[in-house]
């Protein structure tokens, strides 16, 4: 099993395989299946995180009120007029806020890595699959490419907010989103783990914390954040630029940065925007004084 | 870097779950799980003790949700989930709720107690992230189940013949053992055999587990 980025790039390059393909042997073995079997349960995950897409633009509504309708607002501006940002960046943003509506509504959705980061990977997948144009097959590739650079940052670091602050959940899943993209658009490994480095450099010493403890405020609009830097690393790496800090101590960096978040910042909403005073006033209002 | 935590892609790419929370929901429902699979039933009371950001925060993520659709036997991406406490109340069960303050070494920690007239289990769980969750402690007994690998979990009383009657019965339906721990509280009392297999063990084994020589209880964690 490779343990390092490092290690998935030597094992890509040696054997002259993408991404995708270490992680698809790897899984084969480890599991002990067949590939059908690996493609086919992925297969599924892709169709959860499609249909997770579709229900959110037809509008959700959290149980609290305080998230919903936010993607089909932005879907809606798309076809109105030009945005600044460019169709595909906003085509993304709109499809991981729209993910992560539908996660707040207590809808079907596939962690990746965890329900509150759920939007940034399918956001990207579904944004970028209008210009590439891939096939089946290589939106489930997508997916594993995502999946052994977030297998990686698990073993090493950490995946969940309550441990490591958000710069572990948006942080790792906008940055899985960065490499899969490379990948899908022609890029070599090497490229890929510079796309990863980049994002999750700039995702950094983000906290978690959401008011009133729920996944939705700030956390819809993080994963919007975390689509939109995905894309833009990727364009950076395939524009040959590279990350000065080698992936896997970027990933250390943030697990030593994760240790000293104190609690109050690691999803326990007590502090930064939870503890605002529109913050507090929302959890006193869906909660009562506690 | 020590042990690898996680060990397939389908714990970074999934669970396919219910949301909000893949730790405070998804890994919640596992523990209640795995609680209701140790128990082998329906319990008909519940107390659950909420520890660290599972006690700030269990009723913004339906925390409180996932684990009584666990102990319902609702998998994580059940949709009934969200209306897990009325369910619960229409089967009569009865349910507490304690945020208790005691420090924990995971913030995502869970103590459920669980019962009914014949038998009562207490079970301790941990999310660690992602909706994994690790089963730390089990009537007293600690553990050490990552839950990467299948385990059949054995209550049983301390006499000889107790491990050789399941070790044999596992070997005659050539399961492999990958792991075994035999850990008691007293001479002669009540013990417990935690032990990892290689692939998923099916009911009628486990029915036949069950009715060896000094077993009490029994359950399989599916990995």
């Amino acid at each position: 099993m490779f343990r390092t980025v490092a290690e998935l790039i030597d094992q890509a390059e040696q054997q002259n395989i993408p991404i995708s393909e270490v992680m698809i042997r790897q899984e084969m073995d480890v599991q002990n299946v067949t590939r059908e079997q690996v493609m086919t349960q992925m297969e599924k995950n892709l169709r959860v995180m499609e249909k997770a897409i579709e229900d959110s633009l037809q509008g959700v509504q959290s149980v609290t009120g305080l998230t919903g309708g936010d993607a089909v607002l932005v879907q809606n501006y798309m076809k109105d007029k030009t945005p600044l940002s460019g169709h595909l960046l906003l085509d993304a943003v709109s499809k991981a806020m729209g993910t992560n509506e539908v996660n707040a509504a207590m809808g079907k959705i596939c962690a990746t890595p965890t329900a509150g980061s759920a939007g940034c990977v399918p956001g990207v997948l579904f944004a970028v699959k209008e210009r590439l144009n891939p096939t089946r097959e290589q939106m489930i590739r997508f997916l594993f490419t995502a999946g052994a650079f977030g297998f990686v940052v698990a073993n090493n670091a950490f995946i969940s907010g309550a441990a490591g602050g958000c710069q572990a959940e948006v942080g790792s899943a906008g940055a899985m989103a960065s490499a899969a993209v490379v990948e899908m658009a022609g890029g070599t490994p090497e490229q890929c783990a510079d796309a990863f480095a980049i994002t999750l450099k700039n995702m950094l010493g983000l906290v978690c914390d959401p008011v009133a403890g729920l996944v939705e405020v700030p956390c819809v609009k993080r994963n919007a954040a975390g689509s939109a830097l995905a894309i833009v690393s990727a364009d950076l790496a395939l524009a040959g630029v590279k990350s000065r800090i080698p992936c896997d101590e970027v990933i250390g960096a943030m697990y030593r940065i994760g240790q000293t978040i104190p609690a109050s910042l690691r999803e326990t909403g007590e502090g930064g925007l939870a503890d605002t005073p529109t913050g507090r006033f929302l959890k006193e209002k869906l909660f009562g004084s506690k | 870097m020590g042990v690898m935590k996680f060990n397939s892609v389908f714990d970074i790419i999934g669970p396919v779950m219910i949301g909000p929370s893949s730790s405070h929901t998804a890994g919640a429902v596992r523990i209640g799980l795995a609680a209701r699979n140790l128990f082998g039933r329906e319990p008909q009371w519940a107390k659950i003790h909420l520890y660290g950001s599972f006690a700030k925060t269990y009723r913004g993520h339906g925390t409180d949700l996932a684990l009584i659709g666990g102990l319902l036997g609702f998998d994580t991406d059940d949709e009934r989930l969200r209306e897990a406490l009325e369910i619960a109340k229409k089967r009569g069960i009865e349910i507490e709720f304690i945020e208790d303050s005691a420090r924990v070494n995971h913030p995502n920690t869970a103590r459920l107690i669980i019962g009914d007239d014949d038998e009562t289990l207490e079970l301790i769980g941990v999310s660690i992230g992602g909706g994994k969750v690790e089963i730390i402690e089990l009537n007293g007994f600690e553990l050490r189940l990552s839950g990467n690998h299948p385990a059949i979990l054995i209550m049983h009383n301390d006499r000889y013949g107790a491990i050789a009657s399941v070790t044999a019965i596992l070997a005659k339906h050539q399961i492999n053992i990958g792991h075994m721990e035999v850990n008691r509280k007293d001479i002669g009392k009540e013990a417990l055999m935690v032990i990892e297999v290689d692939e998923n063990v099916s009911d009628s084994i486990l029915k036949e587990l069950k009715e060896a020589d000094h077993i009490i209880q029994i359950a399989k964690i599916v990995s």
